[in-house]
Formats: structure tokens, C-alpha cells, sequence
């Protein structure tokens, strides 16, 4: 019999991936938005964008520090899916929010930060996703790795994005700053630990404590960023 | 509108009994899952017809005096920004089930000739209630058309005679953290607060709304008692007041205390100044498709521009 060629991790991303545009679709035709419902699917599907962002920059810490390579390999969905659900929330903003009327959107865009640092991430993102493939990898070369290495920026910017879009003041901690205060969190601890001497130590501890039960079934380091 | 509250019992055959009307709604929301399989768009319209129903008709004809329609009972009562109970505008409704009303007094004191303190019973009783319909604009450019019952907060402070040292008037909200989690936050300055100048209290907009759609507030709405200024972004317009103080000082406000770069204390509709985050040029009413550009003063320049005569309004924003 041939070997179920899918593992669980790899099940579970896509299907984590979908299953908010699934709702999304369900909530739409059911009549389950909000009773602002364009606000709704904008706040949603970029909050979405911004979860899949900060999980595609889990995988490689789990390489680095916990040798497990497997995550690796779903990076790059996770990437594509936080892709695919900005450009809907691009579209959703650009084409539902202000109709495609282009000189009121470029207007509000100039006048808010907020929407300007969202649109500077978004523009960042666009290369990233159309090199994603092998065949850019190639041609790339040591490029590639460079090129992707905007999402150190692209991340940051999409959660003062984020956190711009909550009314308060982050500063102070006054207002509704508890979700971006856990994003931002996070983000910083996913880009702390990428540095070397940082890693380094991590990557030791673990090793020691992680030493016997995972002997048997360490797998060889891949070498990515 | 005496039916309001309890002083007259309300006939048992006008209620829908809230089981009744959810039980409909998770009905309805069934019946269209079951139908929906087979024509998933064609469903979609007939969902949010039904739910519009469900609501109580509002007295008059309906409409503002511009001619727009009301929103529904259904939006006005699951849409709500009340960080008391939490951020979550869908959410508050359920939050706020159970929050008690009832005994509910507003002390009115500060710089007046005689500092009263009203049950909620007394001011039922003492001022007529009327219905206005007015348009209420968030600062986060949505907005609804809401019919109101209450009566003029000149009405009140002329009962109690403020002093000629009163300058603003103060509004508190009710601190009562155990029924309303929101207040356990301390990334907020509780208890609400909020603030008008003098002569923008006692005009006749001003309004201290005890009910709406002819029926008593329900507490996502503010009951038992809320301030409703329609010239100003909705956070002016405070909910569940316990307090209002007349100050010879311009009070602090909620927000304005968390970002004064963002909230001012005027904060009247103004399409010209702009918010950080929000566009203030347009906005979107609740149950509509376009935006609709965003009146000055919300379309009640008539009766309150003569207010802000010679003050530059993107100072005083």
C-alpha cells in the first residue's frame, strides 16, 4: 500500500489557512458579520494575514533551536496564505471600503500613517511571494536568501499597522492595546532569538535537555534562514 | 410615552418574550442553513430581512428629518462600543444581560442653587418623554439613525438652577467592576467620563435618552439613563450616568485622557479635521453599501454652529 503522502503538520496548515475563509464565505451568506460587515471582513482577514506572518517566522527557529526541520517546509505556505489573505484585504479596502474611487484613496491613504506603513509592507511583501518559488530560489542564488530577509521589516511594520488601526496609546498602555501588546510580543521574541549568540545558547540548551528522548530521531540541520 | 419603566406596567401580550425572539432568530439562522445548501446566495438578503423584523416599529414615520430611515432595532442593539463591558461591538449585548437598572440614581450637583439627587423612577415622572430621531456618527466613520425617547438635559439643569460661576457640565458613569468586566482593565482611566461646555448642554438637542424604539434603554444601549449629543463623535454621548456636576473648569474626558492628540474635548462632526486613523470626510451608515460624505456638525449645523462662532475649529477639535 503506498504511504499517506501527507503529514499532520502539513494537514494542519492548510487547513488552519482555509478554514477562516471558509468562515469568512459562511459568515458572508449566512448574514453572521457584524452589522458593519466591510469592516468586519477587513479587520479579519488582516488580522488573519498578520497570524499566518508571525507563524511562517516560527518555522525556522524551530530548526534552529529544537532541530526540527519539518516547519521548514510549510514556511513557505504559511508565507503565500498570510500573502493571500493581505491581497484580499487590500481588495476589500481598495475596492468594497472606498469603491475603487482612487483619488479619495489616495488621499486618505497620504493622510494616515497607519494605512501608509500598511501599504509599505504590503508592497514588500509582493516580491517575496512572486519569488517563492524553486525556480527564483535558483536563479536567485545567495539573492533569494538576502531578498526574504525583508520580512524582518515587513513583520514590524504590519503590526504598528496593526497596532495603529486600536484606539489608545501604546505608550502609555492606555486603550485597547492588549492584542497588539501580545503580537508585538511575539514578533519580538521570533526575531530575538534569530540572533546569533542568542540562537546559539538556545540551541545548546536544548540539545542538552532535549538530549535523550529525541536522540533517536534527530534529523539532519537544513540550512536556511 | 408614560409606558416607559416601570411606573406603568407594560400588557405581558406587547413582549416578545427574549426566548421567543432569539429561538426565531436561531430559527431563522437554521431554516437558511438547511436552504442555503441549495441556493447559497439567493439566501443571504432573506436573512437580514427577517432578522430587521424582529425588532420593535419605532412610533413615528421612521425617518430623520433628512429622510433617512432608522437603522433596526437588531443593529442598534448588537453594535455597540461600551468598553465597560467589552471591546468587542458584537459582544456587548451578551455582556451587558443582567446588568441591573433598577435602583438607579443620578445625583446632579457641583455649582447649582440645589444639588437633587433623581431616582430613575422620579425623572420618568417628572419629564415628559419624547421621541428624537437623530443620526449618531462614531469616530470610527460608521454611523446609524436612532429614535430616542427622553427628554432635554436643559430640562433637568434648569431644575436644579446652576450658579453663575458654572461654566461645563461633568458626566460620570456608573463604576461597578464586578458586573462589568470591562472596568478590570487597567489599561483605562475608569470610571467614563465626559464633558460639555454650558450653553452646548442646555441647547435643545441635548438630549438624556431613557429609551429607544419606545421601549425603556436596554444596558448595551446605556440604560437606564445616557447622554445624546448628535452634533459629536458618539463618545461624547456617555452611558449609564450616575453623575453630572456643573464645574466652573473644563472637565477631563475618558478619551481625551488616553490620546489628547487624538480626542479633543469638543469633538464635534467635522469632515474638515481629521482623525489619525479614521477618515472623517466620509462614513459609512450601518445597513448601507457606500460610504456617504460626513455633514459638519452631522447635519446639525443649524442649531449649534452659532456655538463655535470665531473659534478655529482644528484647534478646538
Amino acid at each position: 500500500m503506498k504511504k499517506f503522502p501527507y503529514t499532520p503538520l502539513q494537514i494542519a496548515v492548510h487547513v488552519y489557512a482555509w478554514s477562516v475563509f471558509v468562515m469568512l464565505v459562511f459568515d458572508f451568506f449566512m448574514g453572521n458579520l457584524s452589522p458593519n460587515p466591510i469592516q468586519d471582513l477587513e479587520q479579519r482577514t488582516g488580522r488573519h494575514a498578520l497570524t499566518l506572518l508571525v507563524l511562517s517566522l516560527l518555522c525556522t527557529p524551530l530548526n534552529s533551536i529544537f532541530k526540527w526541520s519539518e516547519p521548514l517546509k510549510r514556511r513557505r505556505a504559511l508565507g503565500l496564505y498570510s500573502f493571500m489573505y493581505a491581497t484580499i484585504h487590500m481588495i476589500i479596502f481598495a475596492d468594497l471600503d472606498f469603491g475603487l474611487a482612487w483619488s479619495l484613496l489616495i488621499q486618505e491613504v497620504a493622510a494616515k500613517p497607519r494605512l501608509i506603513v500598511g501599504v509599505i509592507a504590503f508592497v514588500l511583501f509582493i516580491p517575496l511571494a512572486v519569488t517563492s518559488f524553486d525556480i527564483w530560489k535558483v536563479r536567485l542564488g545567495k539573492n533569494w536568501k538576502r531578498l526574504h530577509r525583508l520580512v524582518y521589516l515587513i513583520a514590524p511594520l504590519v503590526l504598528l499597522h496593526y497596532l495603529w488601526s486600536k484606539k489608545g496609546d501604546i505608550l502609555s498602555l492606555q486603550g485597547e492595546v492588549i492584542k497588539p501588546l501580545i503580537y508585538g510580543l511575539v514578533i519580538g521574541i521570533f526575531l530575538l532569538i534569530r540572533i546569533p549568540p542568542i540562537r546559539k545558547a538556545l540551541a545548546s540548551f536544548s540539545s542538552r535537555v532535549l538530549a535523550l528522548p529525541f536522540k533517536k530521531n534527530q534529523q539532519p540541520r537544513v540550512n536556511t534562514p | 410615552m408614560s409606558h416607559l419603566y416601570k411606573s406603568v406596567p407594560v400588557r405581558s401580550y406587547e413582549i416578545t418574550p427574549k426566548e421567543t425572539y432569539l429561538s426565531r432568530r436561531d430559527f431563522i439562522k437554521a431554516a437558511s442553513l438547511t436552504a442555503g445548501a441549495a441556493m447559497l446566495t439567493a439566501c443571504a438578503p432573506s436573512v437580514a430581512d427577517a432578522v430587521e423584523e424582529a425588532g420593535p416599529v419605532p412610533t413615528s414615520d421612521g425617518t430623520d428629518e433628512l429622510g433617512d430611515k432608522v437603522n433596526s432595532y437588531e443593529d442598534i442593539t448588537n453594535y455597540n462600543n461600551y468598553y465597560e463591558f467589552t471591546v468587542d461591538k458584537q459582544a456587548v449585548a451578551e455582556s451587558a444581560r443582567g446588568f441591573s437598572t433598577t435602583p438607579w440614581t443620578l445625583e446632579v450637583g457641583g455649582l447649582v442653587t440645589t444639588p437633587k439627587i433623581f431616582g430613575i423612577e422620579d425623572l420618568l415622572k417628572l419629564f415628559p418623554q419624547e421621541e428624537r430621531i437623530y443620526r449618531l456618527r462614531c469616530v470610527e466613520a460608521w454611523s446609524m439613525v436612532i429614535p430616542w425617547e427622553g427628554f432635554s438635559l436643559a430640562s433637568l439643569l434648569n431644575m436644579v438652577t446652576p450658579t453663575s460661576d458654572a461654566k461645563y457640565v461633568r458626566f460620570e458613569t456608573v463604576y461597578r467592576p464586578d458586573e462589568m468586566p470591562g472596568q478590570k482593565s487597567p489599561f483605562y482611566p475608569w470610571p467614563y467620563q465626559e464633558g460639555l461646555r454650558l450653553d452646548e448642554a442646555m441647547n435643545d438637542l441635548t438630549l438624556l435618552a431613557t429609551g429607544l424604539y419606545g421601549e425603556p434603554n436596554v444596558p448595551q444601549n446605556g440604560a437606564p439613563i445616557r447622554l445624546v449629543v448628535p452634533w459629536k463623535y458618539g463618545f461624547k454621548s456617555i452611558k449609564s450616568i450616575v453623575k453630572i456636576e456643573l464645574t466652573a473648569e473644563e472637565p477631563e474626558t475618558m478619551w481625551s485622557t488616553i490620546a489628547s492628540n487624538e480626542y479633543g474635548f469638543y469633538a464635534n462632526v467635522n469632515p474638515s479635521v481629521d482623525h489619525p486613523r479614521w477618515s472623517q470626510a466620509s462614513e459609512r451608515r450601518i445597513g448601507e453599501f457606500e460610504r456617504r460624505p460626513t455633514l459638519p456638525f452631522n447635519g446639525y449645523g443649524e442649531q449649534v454652529a452659532s456655538l463655535y462662532e470665531g473659534m478655529d475649529l482644528s484647534l478646538y477639535y
